[in-house]
């Protein structure tokens, strides 16, 4: 193992990644604008993924309310219940796992298409086509992973939530309304505003990462494979990266009060 | 057999005293320490089919590709009709693209689309301002010429080998170019298969009155579609001619092409 090595190389794809990144707003958001792409993008993305992220979210929901219900009963605060599961949703858990299960998902989906493109010359046909496949295929994903993935947590939540619900009622039996607004009186903006923020920065890592790594995937079937599973390793580990930063500057805003 | 960019071949040759439409010059190319392309000059004229011969790995698909764009030379001129390629703008090169066809090895077709999507993904693009109905009637047109007329609602995934290489010659030709570069056109076909391909070539240029550079290794394409021939090796025009005089040389380089 050469670690030197290993460093330069660390530094060699990061140098790569941002002129990547620099390529697309400089050549991706000037006009002529793919709209139609970006709505089919936004239809495969965003649409096709919601059945995924409202079963785990549901399950997360469920799960969360059946987990945290011993402990909460051990210290005679139950009926906080709700409460805490919707501010565990809201700021934290909904966010970060739909995030994750989209890199899994849109990410190694991405990063396959492209790297099955690049590899048998799509890409290469698609730019003598007169098309500039930056704009065409890697601004479209990237704006519609950056648009969808907000609107995905909102609705994840939301599934989530309804999940806590039915976990409340699995053991006791509360008013659906009563319920819901026990949450949203407690919740302020300070918890909704940074953490639907942050989910425009997860969805622009999973779209950005996934189309460079497709899109800079070597020769072969090997390649391809390997340009997915590093889509996925990777945005997830910049979603950690980029929640734990959103952290920082929301406790520096005061807003994590 | 006197080699190293000697021209064969008597002055009335076909297609030689016509206007070149593209003239290389000095063209230089490295991958790394790998040298591809080393002072490499020639020219394609109007209406001549040029068949660039070589080993595998020798260059050849490195030369059209910067012909066309995709690969920007480390030195020298790719004049296609006396714009230089290498100094074009994105929109600059996308007209002079335009006027030129690309078959590529593995066709590269658009797996998520249909045939019919294939065919009109060009014409959509190029910002060429066509009614649907003017579309349809390329497409078919295009179909026809290859002898495809029922796939257009097929999937690429549907079609044989043959069939592939088929529809992508269609839809390069769907813009009517100019000029078209064939990069291995009948690669990985049955010999049968192969023979049509060669055919259709001739079809499509006595028809669109196209010229083209034909990279190949196959010796029976390079006899059935060659107007003049040009042998590249170690990054050089090392030899140029008729395919005749290609046959009949001595030169061990040449030789082993025929052996």
């Amino acid at each position: 193992m050469d670690l030197a090595q290993d460093i330069r190389d660390f530094f060699n794809e990061t140098g790569k990644m941002a002129r990547f990144t620099g390529r697309f707003f400089t050549m991706g958001i000037k006009p002529r604008y793919e709209i139609k792409e970006l709505l089919a993008q936004c239809y495969i993305i965003g649409y096709k993924s919601l059945p995924l992220i409202g079963l785990t979210g549901f399950i997360m929901g469920l799960v969360l309310t059946m987990q945290l219900r011993p402990s909460l009963s051990e210290y005679g605060v139950e009926s906080q219940l709700p409460v805490m599961v919707g501010i565990a949703i809201v700021r934290e858990i909904g966010p970060v796992i739909t995030a994750l299960i989209f890199a899994g998902k849109i990410g190694s989906s991405i990063g396959a298409e492209l790297g099955s493109m690049k590899v048998t010359e799509q890409i290469d046909a698609m730019e003598v086509s007169g098309t500039n496949p930056l704009k065409y295929l890697v601004a479209t994903r990237i704006a519609a992973a950056t648009l969808m993935l907000p609107i995905l947590t909102i609705l994840g939540d939301a599934i989530a939530l309804f999940g806590s619900y039915v976990g409340i009622n699995i053991r006791s039996v509360t008013n659906f309304h009563l319920f819901f607004s026990q949450i949203f009186d407690t919740l302020s903006y300070g918890d909704m505003v940074p953490a639907f923020i942050k989910t425009f920065f997860f969805g622009f890592a999973v779209g950005l990462v996934g189309c460079y790594k497709g899109y800079n995937s070597s020769r072969g079937t090997r390649g391809v494979g390997s340009s997915a599973n590093s889509a996925v390793v990777l945005s997830s580990v910049l979603i950690f990266i980029l929640d734990f930063l959103a952290v920082q500057v929301t406790d520096l805003l005061g807003l994590n009060i | 057999m006197e080699a190293k960019d000697n021209t064969y071949g008597s002055a009335n040759d076909k297609g030689k005293g016509r206007a070149p439409v593209i003239v290389i010059e000095h063209l230089y190319k490295r991958f790394g320490k790998n040298i591809v392309l080393d002072n490499f000059n020639i020219e394609l004229r109007t209406e001549e089919n040029l068949v660039v011969l070589g080993k595998s790995g020798s260059g050849k698909s490195v030369l059209i590709k910067c012909i066309i764009g995709l690969l920007v030379p480390d030195k020298g001129n790719v004049l296609v009709f006396g714009e230089n390629v290498p100094d074009l703008t994105h929109d600059e090169l996308d007209r002079v693209r335009a006027k030129i066809g690309f078959l590529f090895q593995g066709n590269a077709l658009y797996d998520s689309m249909s045939v019919r999507e294939n065919l009109e993904f060009p014409l959509r693009r190029h910002w060429i301002e066509l009614s649907q109905k003017e579309v349809d009637a390329l497409v078919k047109e295009a179909l026809e010429n290859v002898g495809l007329p029922h796939t257009a609602d097929m999937m690429p995934a549907e079609l044989s080998g043959g069939m592939l290489k088929r529809v992508a010659l269609a839809r390069t030709m769907i813009l009517k170019p100019d000029i078209i570069l064939y990069d291995e056109p009948t690669t990985g076909l049955d010999p049968v298969t192969a023979r049509e391909i060669d055919n259709l070539i001739l079809k499509l240029k006595k028809k669109y009155h196209t010229s083209s550079i034909i990279i190949t290794h196959d010796m029976n394409c390079v006899k059935n579609t060659a107007d003049r021939v040009a042998l590249l090796l170690e990054g050089k025009c090392y030899a140029e001619g008729k395919y005749i005089d290609f046959e009949q040389s001595a030169d061990k380089n040449i030789r082993q092409f025929f052996e």
